[in-house]
């Protein structure tokens, strides 16, 4: 029983953060129908920025989520503005293969700079404690973060449903020609959607910095499992990622744990093309 | 008729070129630009012709190159029954996975095959038969055409290469004058027109599936006798499954020498900035390909055939479509 409650509380763990890092990721494809494939090098663009304000300037990353969260809010803003937006429209494939350009230029950018070696920030101010939750034990730095990761997802949410952004963002979503006859920046929302998407890596990659080594390989496998949670979850819809982000969590952990641990990305992928194959536009597409 | 014979003379001038250089450098940047621009002219036949993105092409290859390497390495023989078999079954493969997934467009097709290359590389990593995470270490023989393996000079891969290369473009030469190469544009064009008109387009997909898989597989076989080694990473990644999209985009998508022309200009410049400029550190020539990638998409998604028809070097035609 006590093995059951661990790999559930493992697997929503994991899952909560999949759910942000795949939220932003899920916004982008939902108003611009554009995967960016760079998405898992800005996780790892943050996570290095939130690494090196931990080791040079000391600040822990509990605090320092904030700035990588700006940060990667301008460096997402920034890539769309000088990329994406210049090869939008003229192919099917031309933005995600330039975003693939771009998360090679990255990655091997910080390969460049700061070594292929593991980085792991030592004492911060959550590392080494560790909660009973109904007999499983969650190490706190981990808990934390899929606790912020909902409190995140939860705000993206409320922000594109109720304000008055929001409602432009969505309105530009569904029909970016109409929404500018109405007088909607769609430029503007466009550079905010993908400066947001960052964001929600950004923030995921500071607080994960807390407990995960950083390396530049590190963005690959988050991006992966983000595109088959946006894909699962379906077109552009943030609760259905983090559902899907969650299903996922908990596949990973169950068959890590029953199975055999090199499985369970195997497992995820597996199930994704199940349910793909009953599901073609995943399980809360239309 | 005339490409046929652009054909032939561009094979007779491979033929002479490396015993013209005699130098190693040289014929290992030749064999590999014919070996990817035939890997990118397999992907061409689906990706290019028939419109359908796959990212899974390096699961075709990879089965091909384990075809021939566990026939050398498993069962100590020689590559050639590996080698059709890998690439039968790589198209065996290719059907059962297309079948699912061909229900799926756009992001959602390149999606799911991402995770079929995924769960093929995680499984091989596993999988002790096929030689795990240690991979398939080829042994030490004398060269020759029985093994397909040359230690000593580049010659016999050179040759290899161009009669592989022959053979993929070839292929696609006949197949694009044919009914199927119409049905297969037709298909990329419209599906939902080229159905109005009759035209079978799940089998049109599968059978561009198909015949690409075989010849990607052949490809891989001739990736694993060339580096003498195979193992998961190596050939089942998602790195090399991009490889056969970027090159044939950077050439031109759905041109029959846009494959040839991305892998001249990819596979040399990779293979010169890795050599020139390693003393920058890692990574620098990987970090110019990316830019290559950006700067290509952002100024002319239709790769170098899109910038001949933009001077105005093919007579008016168009640069293919992406």
């Amino acid at each position: 029983m006590d093995n059951f409650a661990q790999v559930v509380v493992d697997g929503l763990m994991n899952g909560a953060i999949y759910g942000l890092v795949a939220a932003g990721l899920s916004l982008i494809w939902g108003v611009m129908d554009v995967i960016n494939f760079a998405h898992g090098e800005f996780l790892m663009a943050a996570m290095y920025a939130c690494y090196w304000l931990g080791s040079l300037a000391g600040i822990d990353p509990t605090v320092s989520w904030i700035a990588t969260g700006a940060f990667l809010f301008l460096l997402s803003a920034v890539a769309y503005k000088a990329v994406v937006r210049r090869c939008i429209g003229k192919a099917a494939m031309a933005p995600l293969l330039a975003t693939f350009g771009l998360s090679i230029f990255l990655k091997n950018f910080c390969l460049n700079r700061f070594t292929p070696n593991f980085r792991l920030l030592n004492n911060t101010a959550l590392s080494g404690k560790t909660v009973n939750i109904f007999g499983a034990i969650a190490p706190v730095p981990q808990l934390v973060t899929a606790l912020f990761s909902l409190v995140v997802i939860a705000a993206l949410y409320y922000l594109i449903k109720k304000t008055r952004t929001g409602w432009a963002i969505q309105a530009t979503a569904m029909d970016a020609e109409a929404a500018e006859l109405m007088g909607i920046d769609t430029e503007r929302v466009f550079t905010l959607v993908f400066g947001l998407g960052g964001m929600c890596v950004g923030i995921a990659g500071g607080f994960m910095t807390g407990y995960l080594a950083v390396f530049p390989e590190v963005g690959t496998l988050f991006s992966l499992i983000a595109f088959v949670v946006v894909a699962l979850g379906g077109f552009g819809s943030i609760p259905g990622a983090l559902c899907a982000a969650l299903l996922i969590g908990l596949v990973e952990s169950f068959a890590g744990f029953y199975i055999a641990p090199v499985v369970k990305y195997v497992a995820v992928f597996a199930l994704y093309l199940a349910v793909i194959m009953v599901r073609p536009k995943g399980l809360f597409g239309w | 008729m005339f490409i046929w014979l652009g054909l032939l003379a561009v094979l007779a001038a491979l033929a002479v070129i490396p015993g013209a250089i005699g130098n190693r450098f040289y014929a290992h940047v030749l064999v590999l630009v014919l070996l990817y621009a035939s890997m990118a002219q397999s992907w061409n036949i689906l990706g290019g012709y028939c419109g359908q993105v796959s990212f899974g092409h390096s699961v075709f290859f990879g089965i091909g190159a384990y075809g021939a390497g566990m026939a050398m390495v498993t069962y100590r023989g020689v590559p050639w029954p590996g080698i059709i078999a890998g690439a039968l079954l790589a198209a065996a493969v290719s059907a059962l996975i297309s079948w699912p997934c061909f229900k799926l467009r756009g992001h959602y097709f390149a999606i799911a095959t991402f995770a079929i290359v995924e769960i093929f590389g995680r499984l091989f990593l596993v999988w002790d038969w096929v030689g795990g995470a240690l991979g398939l270490d080829y042994p030490i023989l004398d060269d020759s055409w029985k093994y397909f393996l040359w230690s000593s000079d580049k010659t016999g891969y050179f040759t290899g290469a161009a009669l592989l290369f022959a053979f993929v473009f070839g292929v696609v030469r006949f197949l694009e004058k044919r009914r199927f190469g119409y049905y297969a544009r037709a298909v990329r064009e419209g599906q939902e027109t080229a159905e109005s008109l009759g035209v079978d387009s799940m089998r049109v997909k599968l059978t561009a599936m198909a015949i690409s898989a075989f010849l990607a597989a052949l490809c891989g076989a001739f990736f694993a006798q060339y580096n003498y080694r195979v193992d998961p990473p190596m050939v089942l990644s998602l790195d090399m499954s991009m490889k056969f999209v970027l090159i044939t985009i950077l050439g031109g998508m759905g041109t029959f020498w846009g494959p040839l022309l991305g892998a001249a200009v990819l596979i040399p410049l990779q293979e010169y900035t890795r050599t020139y400029l390693s003393h920058f550190g890692a990574g620098v020539d990987q970090m110019i390909y990316g830019i290559l990638i950006m700067f290509m998409m952002i100024r002319q998604p239709k790769g170098i055939m899109g910038f001949l028809a933009e001077f105005g070097l093919l007579g008016g035609k168009d640069g293919g479509d992406i």
